[in-house]
């Protein structure tokens, strides 16, 4: 860190305070309060989470394609009481069903979009020295590491990890196992860290942007982001309070979601009852479906990055993406009940999250329009990145429209608990934002390591992925039109409308693990990379945002001279412009000394 | 390094960095309870019989009479900071610990009067949500709690260095406290009254 | 801060104003449920009662009601869907219209 250097400048008073502390390895790496550190922290313990919960994935799949047979190579690791010889026990298949939704969301996509793309980017891009608060930002990354490393003990405690799904429904996980409560108090350290870090990101972005850098200049990431700490923070405390009831539930002997009467393996249980497991519906959804957009909304921050940067061109209609993405996350917050249309709700409620779900599916219109038509007529750089980026495009397209005939009640109700939901949101998730990430880390690695990643490793990993993904999901939809139900650990071999449905499953299979092999390439680009990469500039790909005008990597304090932002943050090409790129901190030619206003009028 | 607006406010935006903060994480808590309040209505709504007057309404009176004192001192603990008078305000700030103590206490005899008689959180829907809401409020009685020893001790120190971020700090901490106040005057209607 | 010395005089005359207010509420609000109205009576009158003390405490204590406007949005939004999240579930549970019974 020895290009550690200052801008105290924009608090006045302290303009050349300059501070030369040597901080041990320690403070340095672990404890950090370096945004960029725990940035990278957050991305590294991301990514770790997203291949670990990948792998019990392709644990499943074997599962599924072969029922009953034993997993080849990891077949004895997991004991007589998971699977005894080898042959997957259907307790050990929910459990690693629960964790693998639970690790994928809460430990794996978030935290790296949110806590790593996010810590790591949005400081830079709105010119910041630092988050707002660096020790509550530290704290955050350490209470996530704390409710992950709770997540796991699950799978040492009797009777193993949480296996009620991620969802995690009342009565069942009411009476499950151990492994329950430590998936709750998990959960509870990983909503606090969450709320700890939005509070933290949206207090940044109001209050530290860079002189000139007003709303509308915000690169559309820092919008996302913003947007997306609202979600969290206003949607994440119900699920704590949720959390907190079923705590209640399963150590004082509340029966906040056990109802009257209840039997269990035919014995009435022991409860005072009077609750409902319908409670806990609500307030999981109410966080679960603005989640969604949690994950959603940095990926398309990312793709509109990648995207503006590799045509060259600004994005198509910025303004309405960004009223798009604020509208978004308005109405996320008013469709949840869609998940629970077979819950017997009434009409009247039931047409009114038909209603909100339909006008939600605007908006994500609007903002894939509009990065689509960014393409029209663009010299495109088919980099690593942007190959990432162009994939998210049709493969959350597709994710998106399959979810229309999930957010109507009738088509719903044939649907519901198949795989064409598995198949719906995992194109979501899956090629969508997780693509997007990868494009991310790609397109930022350089300002990080200041070193590029292999290309050809690079692609390779983008088409053998591309490929192997397809595989695994597009499969699915025919599956769950068929009917087949999901959470079955042997695929529902007894029911005879799967019969001609299974052998799919052997397809899926393959697929899973072919993605799981395209990943290597990825990891050794990555860690290869880091010392061994091409060393590039400040700004190996000509682009126009703040953060690029820092040094590479970036020292403890960000910017060698305090920022000070001209003009929009995507002003490619503009005509008569000497280069094909007018970044946001470049001051203007044709006027000199004229500071902060630039071209601020049209912006 | 230093960070922007910890101490004096953005002009643009009018506030600093502190104030913004706490007020997110009071919408973030206002969320919290929403939720429990929520499941306290459908519990409700949902139940067959609510019983009445379970709870001794003297001792919730007595406990709001409490909290909304340990509001005025703590208002007024910011106020002595901001007329300079930095005796009275550590005077009020003791005042709203030794006052949010007596509130801990009381409940304290509250609970275990109920617990005697057997009626813990697994009684009854209506005990389960009471000792839920309350417990969790307690909680938050205890972290100000924490927070004004903090600024009795070892916080107290910045006065000297910095009064007007230690200002800031009394300010925040007061905006907690008021809101765990105004929690309280909701929970006392809704568990004691109705 | 010599200006400001003047200005918090006169709130602290109506901080203590409120402190009376609150007390007397209070008072009223147990006197109320003594009289053993009629439920929904009973709990409109209350949540009434409630209402006005938590909005003097939020507007004179918490100084709402001269705040700056990020914090007024913040606090719209979240008031938005503190009322989404008390009456839709429960409104979703009570809707039977359509579901057989």
């Amino acid at each position: 860190m020895d290009k550690a250097a200052t801008i105290g400048a924009m608090a006045p008073g302290h303009a050349h305070e300059h501070e030369h502390e040597e901080l041990g390895f320690w403070r340095t790496y672990v404890f950090s309060q370096d945004h960029k550190v725990i940035g990278i922290q957050y991305t590294i313990t991301g990514l770790l989470f997203l291949l670990f919960g990948f792998t019990l994935m392709m644990i499943m799949r074997w599962q599924l394609a072969y029922p009953m047979r034993p997993i080849p190579f990891v077949g004895n690791w997991f004991g007589a009481a998971n699977a005894p010889g080898g042959v997957m026990l259907p307790e050990f298949y929910n459990q690693l069903g629960a964790m693998h939704g639970t690790i994928m969301v809460f430990l794996g996509v978030v935290p790296l979009a949110v806590g790593g793309f996010g810590n790591f980017v949005m400081p830079l891009q709105i010119g910041a020295p630092d988050m707002a608060f660096p020790k509550l930002n530290m704290m955050s990354y350490w209470v996530y590491f704390i409710g992950g490393v709770a997540m796991l003990t699950g799978f040492v405690m009797p009777g193993g990890a949480a296996q009620s799904g991620w969802t995690s429904y009342p009565p069942l996980s009411d009476i499950a196992t151990t492994g329950q409560t430590v998936w709750l108090i998990g959960m509870i350290f990983l909503i606090t860290s969450s709320l700890l870090g939005s509070i933290n990101f949206i207090v940044t972005i109001v209050q530290l942007r860079a002189k000139g850098l007003t709303f509308m200049r915000l690169p559309f990431f820092v919008w996302a982001q913003f947007v997306t700490s609202f979600l969290l923070l206003l949607a994440f405390p119900p699920l704590e309070a949720a959390g907190v009831l079923q705590l209640m539930d399963r150590l004082a002997g509340t029966s906040f979601f056990l109802p009257s009467g209840l039997v269990v393996s035919g014995r009435p249980l022991l409860v005072s009852g009077g609750g409902s497991p319908l409670l806990w519906q609500h307030l999981f959804w109410f966080l679960a479906h603005p989640e969604v957009y949690v994950l959603i909304l940095p990926a398309m921050g990312i793709v509109a990055e990648v995207i503006a940067n590799n045509t060259r061109k600004p994005l198509w209609g910025y303004r309405a993406m960004v009223y798009s993405v604020a509208f978004l996350g308005f109405m996320s917050f008013i469709v949840w009940a869609h998940h629970m249309f077979m819950t017997g709700m009434g009409t009247t409620m039931a047409a009114f999250f038909q209603t909100t779900t339909m006008i939600i599916s605007i908006p994500s219109v609007v903002i894939l329009t509009a990065l689509l038509l960014s393409l029209w007529g663009a010299s495109i750089r088919f980099t690593t990145p942007m190959l990432f980026a162009l994939a998210f495009l049709p493969m959350f397209g597709i994710g998106g429209l399959t979810g229309l005939p999930l957010g109507l009640a009738p088509s719903d109700i044939h649907l519901h608990d198949t795989y064409y939901v598995i198949g719906h949101f995992h194109y979501v998730v899956a090629p969508g934002t997780i693509f997007a990430l990868f494009a991310g880390v790609y397109y930022w690695f350089p300002k990080a390591t200041g070193r590029k990643m292999n290309e050809t490793l690079g692609a390779i990993h983008f088409w053998g992925s591309f490929i192997c993904i397809n595989f695994v999901f597009m499969p699915m939809f025919i599956q769950g039109l068929g009917g087949m139900n999901r959470r079955m650990y042997d695929g529902g071999a007894q029911y005879i409308h799967n019969a001609g449905l299974l052998k799919w499953n052997i397809v899926i299979g393959f697929g899973a693990w072919g993605l799981g092999l395209f990943q290597i390439p990825f990891i050794i680009n990555f860690f290869s990379s880091i010392k061994g990469g091409k060393r590039v500039g400040d700004n190996p790909w000509d682009a126009t945002t703040l953060e690029w005008s820092a040094p590479s990597p970036p020292g403890h304090g960000n910017f060698l001279t305090e920022p000070i932002v001209y003009r929009g943050p995507y002003e490619y090409s503009v005509p008569g412009a000497d280069k094909d790129f007018t970044p946001q901190f470049e001051p203007d030619k044709e006027k000199p000394g004229q500071s902060g206003v630039g071209r601020g009028g049209q912006n | 390094m230093i960070i922007p607006y910890t101490v004096e406010a953005r002009p643009d935006t009018g506030l600093h960095n502190g104030k913004l903060g706490i007020w997110l994480f009071l919408a973030s808590e206002v969320m919290l309870f929403g939720a429990l309040f929520s499941s306290y209505i459908l519990l409700r709504v949902g139940a067959p019989e609510w019983p009445h007057h379970e709870l001794s309404v003297k001792l919730g009176a007595i406990n709001t009479i409490i909290l909304i004192s340990s509001s005025v001192t703590m208002v007024m603990a910011w106020a002595s900071l901001k007329m300079n008078d930095f005796k009275k305000h550590r005077l009020y700030l003791l005042a709203t610990f030794a006052l949010s103590a007596f509130f801990l206490v009381n409940k304290y005899f509250e609970y275990s009067e109920h617990l005697s008689k057997g009626e813990g959180p697994w009684h009854s829907t209506f005990f389960a949500i009471y000792f839920t809401m309350t417990g969790l409020h307690g909680l938050h009685i205890l972290g100000g709690m924490v927070v004004m020893a903090y600024f009795l001790g070892p916080g107290a120190g910045l006065w000297k260095k910095n009064p007007e971020q230690f200002t800031n700090r009394i300010e925040i901490t007061g905006l907690y406290w008021h809101f765990v106040d105004l929690v309280w005057i909701f929970l006392f209607p809704v568990l004691y009254l109705l | 801060m010599h200006s400001d010395q003047a200005e918090v005089k006169k709130s602290v005359r109506s901080y203590m104003t409120v402190f009376v207010m609150l007390m007397v509420f209070t008072v009223l609000t147990v006197a109320a449920s003594r009289f053993h109205l009629a439920v929904p009576v009973a709990i409109t009158l209350a949540l009434v009662i409630a209402a006005m003390k938590g909005s003097m405490v939020a507007s004179v204590f918490m100084h709402l009601s001269h705040e700056k406007r990020a914090i007024y949005g913040a606090l719209l939004l979240t008031i938005v869907f503190f009322l989404v999240l008390l009456f839709i579930p429960v409104l979703s549970m009570m809707d039977h219209i359509g579901t057989p019974k």
